[in-house]
């Protein structure tokens, strides 16, 4: 059995005839969409490094069949920004070295990003429980936590 | 870690997903949020031979007030349960406890009717329904029936459903109560708990009249404690032994399992702490909430 999938990712639209229903949505984006920014650590939604925007939510790709993303909008971490110019957290977690060998980096930005947009984030406990399903096995967090704290700050400050 | 083969049915009536399944003869599977299920699938510990995706039902999201009773769909994401106002001012101890279920990407997915109908001994919502005395309104091929939160689970991961049954919603009175806590204790914030109790109380001048009290991570479901409900009666609030004293009752009413992630002695250990920090967060919540 093959269904047909529609689905607009990073903005462009795209139609797939034949999608298998066990294809996972992280093997979708990054074997048939070719959009390898995307993770793959664990398969079983633990470590987050697959986490993707869906409709504006946080989702494990991993534990979301392709299939159920037709109609959907998807960001991944190629949607936030390009080299030449990086969005505000991509920006602070350069300015915080907020990577190391940057595998969970993908699934830290997108995370933060939809942490950013529903949570105050006003103290290091509250980015700390956001992040509690991300798993970093090099910075031990902390670098990763002061470049969410900054661009949470930035954030406020430029919408007064 | 990639699923084994299945087909797919995604329909947008209720009767069509329940047709569905019943076609399936028991060998098919309902992916609602699908956080506890395409675990399973990866893993290849279930290999249904079709999975009825029911997130295109529209009638089974929704959180409301029917009378006194604070109604909840099937298919109501965990992020909406933690930011409803409602839940907030009619059931806040899963107010309360919604923080603790898993993380934020997968509460953006995972659903109360999914949570149920999996049955983990350690997760919050089937402890709640417990806790609530809630009701279940589920549909099968030959009807509806309403089965009670405490007729509903049987042991890990196994509840009462037939293989055609769907959870269309789940029906929470309120606990008209003055003080009430929420504890949590896992390995890692948001993982499942390795121990967890609610509790809820009601005073009348300086004693406590009415206790609700349910615990989790420390028996193979959820437990409602009746007989520490009942020994609660007549305490003094102002009491400086009281916390102490929940404590005890607590823990000589339960005789917790050893496992990959605690012992027996720890988790009783554990449950002994986090059922003095309840009580003395009720107590302590008396007279500003009604």
């Amino acid at each position: 059995m093959t269904i047909g999938v529609a689905v607009t990712v990073n903005g462009t639209r795209h139609q797939i005839a034949d999608v298998e229903p066990r294809l996972l949505l992280s093997d979708f984006l990054r074997d048939t969409l070719g959009l390898t920014g995307t993770h793959v650590g664990c398969e079983h939604g633990v470590c987050g490094a697959c986490t993707v925007l869906m409709n504006g939510d946080s989702v494990r790709s991993c534990l979301t069949l392709a299939v159920q993303a037709n109609g959907a909008d998807i960001t991944t971490v190629e949607g936030l920004g390009t080299p030449e110019a990086l969005n505000s957290l991509q920006a602070q977690f350069r300015e915080h070295h907020g990577l190391q060998c940057g595998f969970c980096t993908p699934g830290m930005l997108i995370t933060g990003e939809d942490l950013l947009r529903k949570y105050p984030l006003a103290t290091d406990d509250e980015i700390r429980e956001g992040l509690s399903g991300n798993l970093c096995r090099c910075t031990g967090y902390q670098n990763i936590v002061a470049a969410i704290r900054s661009a949470a700050a930035l954030r406020q400050r430029n919408n007064k | 870690m990639k699923p084994a083969k299945f087909d797919y049915i995604a329909p947008t009536t209720l009767n069509a997903a329940v047709e569905a399944l019943a076609a399936a003869n028991g060998e098919g599977k309902i992916l609602a949020g699908g956080q506890s299920l395409l675990p399973l699938l990866n893993f290849r510990m279930v290999r249904p031979s079709i999975l009825v995706d029911v997130n295109g039902i529209r009638e089974l999201s929704f959180i409301e007030l029917r009378g006194e009773t604070v109604v909840i769909g099937a298919l109501t994401r965990h992020r909406e349960l933690e930011q409803s106002p409602l839940i907030a001012t009619e059931l806040p101890v899963m107010a309360a406890a919604m923080r603790h279920v898993a993380h934020l990407a997968i509460r953006n997915r995972g659903t109360i009717g999914g949570s149920l109908s999996h049955a983990d001994p350690a997760a919050e919502l089937p402890m709640l329904a417990l806790f609530y005395e809630a009701a279940i309104l589920v549909q099968g091929i030959s009807g509806r029936r309403i089965i009670a939160a405490e007729d509903f689970f049987v042991d890990a991961l196994t509840n009462v459903l037939a293989p055609d049954e769907i959870v269309v919603e789940v029906q929470f009175p309120p606990l008209r109560h003055d003080g009430w806590s929420f504890q949590e204790k896992a390995r890692r914030f948001g993982d499942f708990a390795l121990a967890s109790i609610a509790l809820s109380i009601r005073h009348r001048e300086a004693r406590i009249d009415e206790a609700r009290v349910a615990v989790m991570g420390v028996a193979d479901t959820p437990l409602r404690l009746r007989t520490v409900e009942q020994s609660l009666v007549g305490i003094e609030i102002e009491s400086p032994a009281t916390a102490d004293q929940f404590a005890r009752l607590v823990t000589s009413s339960v005789t917790p399992n050893s496992d990959l992630h605690a012992s027996a002695e720890y988790r009783t250990h554990l449950l002994e702490g986090l059922a003095r920090r309840a009580m003395t967060a009720a107590l302590a919540g008396m007279g500003t909430k009604q």
